[in-house]
């Protein structure tokens, strides 16, 4: 290895820390939870209440259970959305792509269309 | 073309998709969608090294086409597709430069790999939120690209004085 090699990789850490802290600055506990298909909002729930929700048509379910939501079912063979857990800060998305479905956590104050990027 | 280049080629191509195979058996337990070790990335940064940037672009290609019909679909191949292209010109830009090792050129990779599926997993959702994965991705991928970058190394070194 060459010493810009070290550079380099220590440049990406560095981009990496700032970003990992940056992320949680500005982290707080979410209130609720936004479901997207194809980028568009179809649905909002508090996460302050338990339930059980089809989504998209019912190929995903999401449940919410104290204050945490995720995905218990997905039509697609691998599961990657139920398997990526638990979410309940602000920011935090789950998401199954074949099916072009986010959920991403929301906090109290914000208005989330603002949020877009 | 030489018929020694063709065969080998060939082999690397099988290599590649053999790599895929493993790869996709390995069972991924973090809850991180695109975590991944890049294991066919060792066959493309060896060849980039020692049969240069055209064939190496060739046989990712030919290895992504042949994995997704063989194992995947459209939306496998599409997100194949998007991250061989940007973490391709990445590494080839690298190298151009001529100022680091393999293994950097191998860490670009990675993190190019990871940063392209990315941006299509955005468009294809139409979905910004998705950016979220992107910090501990770029930590994987850096730390998965360093690895295969050091095998690379050990690779070209045994194969120094082997000429096509």
């Amino acid at each position: 290895m060459k010493k810009n090699d070290w550079i380099l990789i220590a440049a990406i850490l560095a981009v990496v820390l700032v970003a990992f802290l940056a992320v949680n600055f500005f982290k707080e506990d979410g209130a609720y939870v936004v479901v997207r298909v194809d980028g568009k909002e179809v649905a909002k729930y508090s996460l302050s209440e338990n339930g059980e929700y089809p989504l998209n048509g019912g190929t995903n379910i999401l449940r919410i259970q104290d204050g945490k939501a995720y995905l218990t079912s997905a039509t697609c063979p691998d599961h990657l959305c139920v398997n990526q857990g638990k979410i309940d800060q602000s920011g935090e998305t789950i998401t199954c792509l074949p099916n072009r479905l986010t959920v991403t956590v929301y906090s109290a104050g914000t208005n989330d269309v603002e949020l877009v990027g | 073309m030489k018929t020694k280049k063709v065969a080998f080629l060939g082999l690397c191509i099988t290599l590649a998709m053999i790599l895929s195979f493993v790869e996709s058996q390995i069972p991924v337990s973090v809850a991180i969608p695109g975590i991944k070790l890049g294991l066919p990335n060792l066959v493309m940064t060896f060849l980039l090294y020692k049969v240069g940037w055209k064939d190496t672009v060739i046989v990712s290609m030919i290895r992504i086409v042949l994995i997704s019909m063989l194992f995947g679909n459209i939306q496998t191949l599409t997100f194949s597709v998007a991250g061989a292209i940007v973490s391709l010109l990445g590494m080839i830009l690298l190298k151009k430069i001529d100022r680091f090792s393999c293994v950097a050129v191998s860490v670009t990779g990675g993190v190019l790999h990871n940063v392209g599926q990315i941006i299509a997993a955005c468009l294809w959702t139409q979905t910004a939120q998705i950016a979220f994965y992107l910090p501990m991705l770029l930590f994987s991928g850096t730390v998965a690209g360093a690895v295969i970058g050091l095998l690379a190394g050990l690779m070209l070194k045994r194969f120094e004085k082997w000429k096509l």
